[in-house]
C-alpha cells in the first residue's frame, strides 16, 4: 500500500492553486491538501512542502477560469475563503470534476461537492455581507474612520471593493483581530497591513484616540436606534436570527454610551 | 450645533417617523462620483434591526411633525397633544453625512408632517436632497416623500436628486379615506404618484436620446397601505396593491399591520394587538404575484375573500388545486416547479441546472434544500416511493400542519385539537 501524501501549503490562494499543479503534474493519487499551521503530523504519511509560485498558480486558474463561469469562480474563492478545516479537498474534487467535464451545461446541484461548494460560499457570501452591514466606523483625532472586527471566515479580501468605492473621500481602517490584519485607505488605495500585539487596535485604543465630536454622534445615532423600534411589535427571535450576539460587541447602538 | 437640542429632536422625529415601513435601500444604482461619499448598491444593505425585528437601512426622519391635516389613523394629526419639533435643512444634512461616514446608515428617508402648505414643505425635503448631492457630494440613497398637492416643478426637482418617491396611500379604500383622513382626496395621492410614473418614463426615453440626461428617481416608488384599520378584506388589499403595481409602475407596496396610538371610535381599540400574522401572509402573496408568476384572483376571488392565516397562500392555492399534481421534479416546467408548496425560487433554479446531469430523486432535492414536508405531497421524482393516496384537501392540509414547525403554531393550537 503507498502512503497518502499530504500537501502542506502556506494559506494563500496562490498557494492552494500549487498543490493543485502538483496532484496534477505529479498525478499524486488522493492527497490531502492542508494548511501548514493546520498540520497535525499523521504517522504514514509522506508530507510535502508546496511552495507558492505565482505562474504555476496562473495556469491552473487560467484553466478553471476558462471551463467556468463567474458565478462559479467567485463562488470557488469564497469556499476557500472559508478556511473550514478540509474545504481545499472538496475544492480539489471540485476543480478535477470541472477539467474532467468536456462540455459545459450549468452548475450540477445533484454533485454532493458542488452542491457543498455553493452552499459554503454562500455562508462566506453572507458574511462578507454582514461586516458591509455591522462595520462600525469611529473617527479618531488623526482623522482615520477606524473599524474593529472578528468575522467567521476570512472576508476582509472581499469587501475591499465596496469600502473603497463608497468611502472614497475618508481615510479608513478595518482591522480584523482574529487574523490579525488590516485593510487600510488613505485616499488613494487600499493596502493590507498588520500591526505588531502591542500596536494592534481595539476597542479600547481607538475610544482613547476618539476625534472630539465622535462620541456626540454616537449618542445620536443610539437616541435615533432606540427611538425607531416599535414596541408593541416586540419580536426577539426575529431580532436575534437578524443580528446574533456575536456580532454585538462592536456594533455601537448595542452598548449604549 | 448643540447635541443635546438635536437629540431631542431626533428622538422626536424618528418616533414620528418610524410608522412608515419602507427602509428599502436596494433597487437604484448610483456610483459614487468624483471622489465623493457614498454609492447606492442595487441589493441594499441593512445596517442593524431593532428588538421588533425590523431593519434599519437609512436614517428615516421627519423634518417636522406640525401638520394641518388631522387623519384619524396618524399620530402627528393636528388635534393629538404631542410634543412638535423641526429640523432645520442643515441639521439633516449634517446628521445624514455624519451617519454614513460611520457606516450606520444607506442614506437618508425623509418625510414631513404639511406645515403651511403642501408646496412650503415640498420645497424643503427638496432642499435637503439637493445640498446633500450638490454641497456634499453625497451619492448615497435618498428616498424622498411626495407632499400630495405640491407644484409639477416641485416634484420634478425632487425625482433628480432622489433615488425614490412615495406617497402612502394608507387606507386601502376610498370609503375608508373618506371616514378617516375627511380632509384628503384619493385624487390628492394619486395625482403625484401618476406624475412620478411619467416622468421616469420621460427621462428615460430622453436618455435613450441624449446620454447625459439625468435619471429620475433610479429606484421608482414605492406606496404603503395600514392593514386593519378599517375593516376591508384581504382580496381588497391585494387588489388595491395589484392597481398600484400596475398602473404606477410601483416597485414596492408596503403593508403595514395598524398599531394603535390614539383613541378614537372609528377605530381598532388602544391595546388592539398588530396584526402581524395577516401582515406576513400579504406580503407572501406580494411575493407570488411578483416572482412566481400567480395572479391575484388565483389566490383571493369571490369565493376566497381572505387569506388562509394558518397556511401560507401558495399551499392554500395548491390545496384547492389538487387536480394540478403531482407534478414530476425532472419534467415539469418552470412556472409548476415554482407553484410547489415548500419549493422558492431559488430551489426552482437549482432544480432547473441539476436536472441536466441527471435525474433527480429524493435525496437529491432534499440536500438542494426544499421544504419536503410539504413538498412531497405535491411531486414524484426518479423514486418508486411516492405518495400514492388520494387524500381530501382537509386531511392533507392537517398532515402538513401536524409534521411542521411554524412559528406561529401556537396561535393555531385550538384549532388544530379539533381534528387530531
Amino acid at each position: 500500500m503507498n502512503p497518502q501524501t499530504i500537501l502542506l501549503y502556506d494559506g494563500s490562494f496562490d498557494g492552494f492553486l500549487c498543490c493543485v499543479f502538483i496532484v496534477y503534474d505529479q498525478k499524486t493519487p488522493d492527497p490531502i491538501i492542508r494548511k501548514e499551521y493546520q498540520n497535525d503530523h499523521q504517522l504514514f504519511a509522506v508530507t510535502e512542502q508546496v511552495i507558492s509560485e505565482k505562474d504555476k498558480a496562473y495556469r491552473v486558474w487560467k484553466g478553471f477560469r476558462d471551463k467556468t463561469t463567474a458565478v462559479e469562480q467567485n463562488n470557488f474563492f469564497r469556499a476557500f475563503l472559508s478556511e473550514i478545516k478540509g474545504v481545499e479537498n472538496t475544492l480539489l474534487r471540485y476543480m478535477q470534476k470541472i477539467f474532467t467535464n468536456a462540455e459545459k451545461k450549468g452548475i450540477d446541484y445533484s454533485d454532493k461537492d458542488i452542491l457543498k461548494i455553493s452552499q459554503v460560499a454562500k455562508m462566506v457570501g453572507r458574511e462578507k455581507h454582514r461586516m458591509e452591514a455591522f462595520v462600525r466606523f469611529q473617527r479618531t483625532k488623526d482623522n482615520i474612520y477606524t473599524a474593529v472586527v472578528n468575522p467567521d471566515f476570512n472576508v476582509l479580501p472581499l469587501i475591499i471593493h465596496h469600502f473603497r468605492d463608497r468611502y472614497a473621500d475618508q481615510k479608513w481602517l478595518i482591522y480584523d483581530t482574529i487574523r490579525n490584519y488590516g485593510i487600510y485607505y488613505d485616499l488613494s488605495t487600499v493596502e493590507l497591513i498588520t500591526f505588531e500585539d502591542n500596536r494592534k487596535p481595539d476597542l479600547k485604543t481607538i475610544k482613547n484616540s476618539h476625534n472630539d465630536q465622535e462620541i456626540d454622534f454616537q449618542k445620536l445615532w443610539n437616541t435615533y436606534y432606540k427611538n425607531v423600534n416599535i414596541k408593541s411589535r416586540k419580536n426577539n427571535k426575529l431580532h436575534l436570527q437578524h443580528i446574533p450576539k456575536r456580532y454585538w460587541k462592536y456594533l455601537t447602538e448595542k452598548n449604549m454610551l | 450645533m448643540s447635541f443635546d437640542r438635536i437629540r431631542e429632536k431626533l428622538s422626536i422625529l424618528a418616533d414620528a417617523a418610524k410608522y412608515d415601513v419602507s427602509c428599502a435601500s436596494s433597487g437604484g444604482k448610483r456610483a459614487n462620483s468624483k471622489k465623493g461619499l457614498g454609492n447606492t448598491t442595487a441589493m441594499g444593505i441593512c445596517h442593524s434591526y431593532t428588538e421588533d425585528g425590523r431593519c434599519v437601512s437609512l436614517l428615516k426622519i421627519l423634518l417636522t411633525n406640525h401638520c394641518i391635516y388631522d387623519c384619524a389613523y396618524c399620530i402627528t394629526r393636528k388635534s393629538n397633544d404631542i410634543k412638535r419639533a423641526a429640523f432645520k435643512v442643515q441639521e439633516v444634512v449634517d446628521l445624514t453625512i455624519n451617519f454614513y461616514r460611520r457606516n450606520y446608515i444607506e442614506g437618508l428617508f425623509l418625510s414631513s408632517g404639511i406645515f403651511k402648505n403642501a408646496d412650503y414643505t415640498m420645497e424643503r425635503l427638496v432642499s435637503v436632497a439637493k445640498k446633500l448631492r450638490l454641497e456634499e457630494n453625497f451619492n448615497g440613497y435618498i428616498h424622498l416623500k411626495s407632499i400630495p398637492g405640491c407644484s409639477d416643478e416641485l416634484m420634478r426637482e425632487a425625482g433628480l436628486y432622489a433615488d425614490r418617491l412615495s406617497v402612502n396611500i394608507e387606507i386601502p379604500t376610498v370609503s375608508g379615506l373618506k371616514l378617516l383622513a375627511p380632509d384628503k382626496k384619493h385624487e390628492d395621492f394619486i395625482k403625484p404618484m401618476e406624475k412620478v410614473k411619467n416622468e421616469i418614463i420621460q427621462y428615460k426615453n430622453e436618455r435613450k436620446i441624449i446620454k447625459s440626461t439625468p435619471v429620475y428617481a433610479p429606484a421608482g416608488q414605492s406606496t404603503q397601505m395600514i392593514i386593519g384599520a378599517t375593516g376591508e378584506s384581504d382580496r381588497d388589499i391585494m387588489y388595491s396593491a395589484t392597481y398600484y403595481y400596475k398602473k404606477f409602475n410601483m416597485r414596492r407596496v408596503y403593508y403595514s399591520g395598524y398599531i394603535p396610538v390614539l383613541a378614537d371610535n372609528r377605530l381598532p381599540s388602544l391595546g388592539t394587538e398588530v396584526p402581524v400574522l395577516r401582515e406576513n401572509r400579504l406580503y407572501q402573496t406580494d411575493w407570488l404575484l411578483r416572482f412566481y408568476g400567480f395572479s391575484v384572483n388565483e389566490i383571493l376571488n369571490d369565493s376566497n375573500k381572505n387569506l388562509d392565516l394558518d397556511i401560507d397562500p401558495k399551499l392554500s392555492w395548491a390545496l384547492r388545486n389538487l387536480h394540478l399534481f403531482p407534478i414530476d421534479i425532472n419534467k415539469a416546467d418552470k412556472r409548476m416547479l415554482a407553484r410547489v408548496p415548500g419549493i422558492g425560487m431559488q430551489s426552482v433554479s437549482k432544480i432547473i441546472q441539476a436536472r441536466k446531469f441527471r435525474n433527480l430523486n429524493w435525496e437529491h432535492i432534499k440536500a438542494i434544500g426544499i421544504a419536503l414536508n410539504r413538498a412531497q405531497y405535491f411531486i414524484t421524482c426518479n423514486s418508486k416511493d411516492f405518495h400514492t393516496k388520494e387524500w381530501s384537501p382537509l386531511v392533507l392540509k392537517n398532515k402538513i400542519l401536524k409534521s411542521s414547525n411554524s412559528k406561529y403554531k401556537k396561535l393555531f393550537n385550538n384549532q388544530l385539537s379539533l381534528f387530531s
